[in-house]
């Protein structure tokens, strides 16, 4: 993966000393918490409920075992012996205090990771795909371009105080594993018809209070034109962005106001006028980031053990089933290390979890880990021989969950439990439905479906590309849930349809579970997808089951 | 008509450790709901409201919370304002974890 360069690292040293600084000038009273605040959001440490938090980004969701170590001891030595993955492949850290903050920050430093424009209205964290550089069906590992990506937006002078927050995510692969269709800019890697590699930009997906899908202005973008092109968007919306109402200062309003047509003759101008600036820097650089992302010496082994030990057990089998991927070595697989065994909060990881996580990526994963925007953990390289080996050790720890792609492997945000922005609790609904499928033991039956779970309208938990999606709202005082339902946040992105009326919070998971009950009864065969049945059916049987009551009426 | 006015408590995050506190009669910062002052007067509210913003080195993000009379002490009415005095619910963290002084 990439290292800093002698540039990076002074960089973040010296935003490490200056927010050292400003700390202290806020605790000896030199600055108020009007001035501290744009300070401290600009490092990524936000006031939740009920203390501090302090959100670090993991670019493109690439960590190395060595940083791993370093969350785990930032885990244990500041906080509360656990962090949480986020749904942005970023890391939260629920209970800093602020004193401690600058130590926290000098820590992450010394392994080359840093809390800058985790937050504040500037280019967040770069996502990607998070099978970069790993998956069968890459057409390029997309994570050379996120560090380029990165490496430009940093503290870049122009896109410091834009209209609203900047979010870009990249897929190397035509399957679209990165919801690139719902960020403000989305970069999804395709063949034009000479069979050259190149970009598809989308502008304007977001989720949020206004959902919407990006259009996309360029069908096919030259690599070497990236940067500049990306720069001409953002020059334009940051000029007719709008700074005067927060609740449409995202380029999605930007794009639906101005009109596809126009915007993209504006940004298509403007990158007639930034296209000559820019002379093959950025390439010399690319070509000098893409050498860092060269893949790791595959091992070329049998791989009966594998084979022989798949026959034989069959908790390995089921595992091996829905927690492995293709990998491009066909001797090797991909492995999701889930984060949401049955009635755990959804991304979080122990201290004893991350160290174990980066024990086994040495031992069997090439030391490489990626995190999630699904809140799970990735090991992209591991031998198909290494396999029972690894899911022993990962069963150590109940990091052997075989749920991914389940009813249980639910995106939530923290909701209202930790962020002060919510409206309601998202983490106890999804433990308590992964509780009940468990106990219902109908989960392999039901089999892929994605519950995503948001608690307040700003869809970090992504509910609306969720299957089913599970928005939580205040409603006169009382938590109160309102569904969603055929949603798909892949390369067939769609944003899901409001089944109806909202449920209480002892409701919900209740009306889930009539939800599941109408699928069984309602597809064709055992291999018809919810998301398919729902798509062949419609709302109306699904509706039908969620309000029952109201069936009856209207019969009456 | 004019509603009744619901009785407040002062409630802020603590500016070191960010966790939760109520402004008391005696002008301390309580980390307890029970032991905040019960303010059941309008104009007697903002006058709390404004004496606990001006301690800007000490508390962050000050405001009136609707709370009621209870048995030992003022109340939460609003959900948000239970989370508040005890933690979140996916762990035994916060306020929760720790032994109450009632």
């Amino acid at each position: 993966m990439y290292s800093y360069s002698d540039f990076d690292r002074d960089f973040v040293r010296t935003r490490v000393a200056q927010f050292a600084d400003q700390v202290q000038r806020r605790i000896d009273g030199a600055l108020t918490e009007d001035e501290f605040r744009p300070l401290r959001l600009m490092n990524g440490l936000y006031l939740q409920l009920h203390a501090y938090m302090l959100r670090i980004a993991i670019p493109y969701g690439t960590i190395n075992p060595r940083q791993m170590r370093q969350l785990a001891l930032i885990a244990d030595t500041w906080d509360k012996g656990y962090g949480h993955f986020t749904t942005r492949q970023n890391i939260q850290f629920n209970w800093p205090k602020l004193p401690d903050v600058p130590a926290i920050l000098a820590a992450l430093a010394e392994v080359e990771m840093h809390a800058i424009q985790t937050s504040g209205n500037t280019i967040r964290n770069v996502t990607a795909d998070h099978f970069a550089g790993a998956a069968a069906d890459e057409i390029e590992d997309p994570r050379p371009v996120a560090e380029l990506l990165r490496q430009w937006s940093t503290d870049h002078p122009e896109f410091q105080f834009l209209p609203r927050k900047f979010k870009f995510a990249v897929t190397g692969s035509p399957h679209d594993r990165a919801v690139t269709h719902a960020h403000d800019v989305g970069l999804r890697m395709v063949r034009n018809a000479a069979g050259e590699p190149g970009y598809e930009v989308s502008v304007g997906g977001g989720l949020g209070r206004t959902p919407m899908i990006g259009a996309v202005v360029r069908a096919f973008l030259p690599k070497a034109d990236l940067l500049p092109y990306v720069e001409a968007v953002l020059s334009v919306y940051n000029t007719l962005g709008r700074r005067d109402n927060k609740y449409k200062a995202r380029i999605k309003i930007t794009l639906h106001e101005t009109g596809k047509i126009e915007l993209t003759r504006l940004i298509e101008a403007r990158f007639a006028e930034l296209r000559p600036l820019f002379g093959g820097a950025d390439q010399a650089l690319l070509a000098e980031i893409e050498a860092a992302f060269a893949p790791p010496p595959f091992r070329d082994a049998p791989t009966d053990g594998f084979d022989a030990f798949y026959k034989a057990d069959p908790v390995f089998r089921s595992w091996a089933d829905t927690n492995l991927a293709a990998h491009r070595n066909p001797q090797y697989a991909i492995v999701t290390i889930s984060l949401k065994a049955h009635g755990a909060t959804p991304g979080d990881a122990t201290s004893a979890q991350m160290r174990l996580i980066a024990d086994l990526a040495e031992s069997y994963g090439h030391s490489e880990i990626r995190i999630s925007h699904e809140q799970n953990v990735i090991l992209p390289h591991v031998h198909r021989a290494d396999l029972p080996a690894l899911h022993a050790a990962l069963a150590t720890l109940g990091l052997a969950t075989a749920n991914i792609g389940l009813i249980s492997d639910i995106i939530a945000c923290p909701g209202m439990d930790y962020c002060a922005l919510a409206t309601a609790r998202s983490i106890p609904v999804a433990q308590e439905i992964a509780l009940r499928f468990q106990e219902l033991k109908l989960e392999h039956e039901i089999g892929p479906l994605k519950i995503k779970i948001s608690g307040c309208i700003n869809a970090c938990g992504h509910h609306h590309v969720g299957h089913i999606g599970i928005l939580g709202l205040d409603r006169a005082g009382v938590e109160n849930y309102q569904i969603t339902l055929g949603g798909d946040g892949t390369e067939t992105t769609v944003i899901g349809e409001r089944a109806g009326p909202g449920f209480a919070y002892d409701e919900i998971v209740p009306a889930i579970e009539r939800l599941i009950a109408a699928y069984l009864g309602l597809r064709s065969s055992a291999d018809e997808t919810f998301l398919a049945t729902y798509r062949r059916l419609g709302l109306a049987p699904f509706k039908a089951a969620l309000y029952p009551a109201e069936g009856a009426r209207d019969a009456a | 008509m004019t509603l009744p006015f619901i009785p407040k408590v002062v409630t802020a995050n603590a500016l070191l450790a960010g966790d939760v506190v109520y402004l008391t009669a005696d002008d301390r910062w309580s980390r307890q709901l029970g032991d905040a002052e019960l303010i059941e007067d309008e104009a007697h509210a903002q006058m709390r409201l404004l004496h606990g913003a001006a301690q800007r080195n000490v508390v962050v993000g000050v405001y009136l919370a609707d709370a009621r009379r209870g048995p030992h002490g003022p109340e939460p009415v609003h959900f948000r304002e239970t989370f508040r005095t005890r933690g979140p619910s996916n762990y035994p963290h916060g306020k929760q974890a720790e032994p109450r002084h009632v």
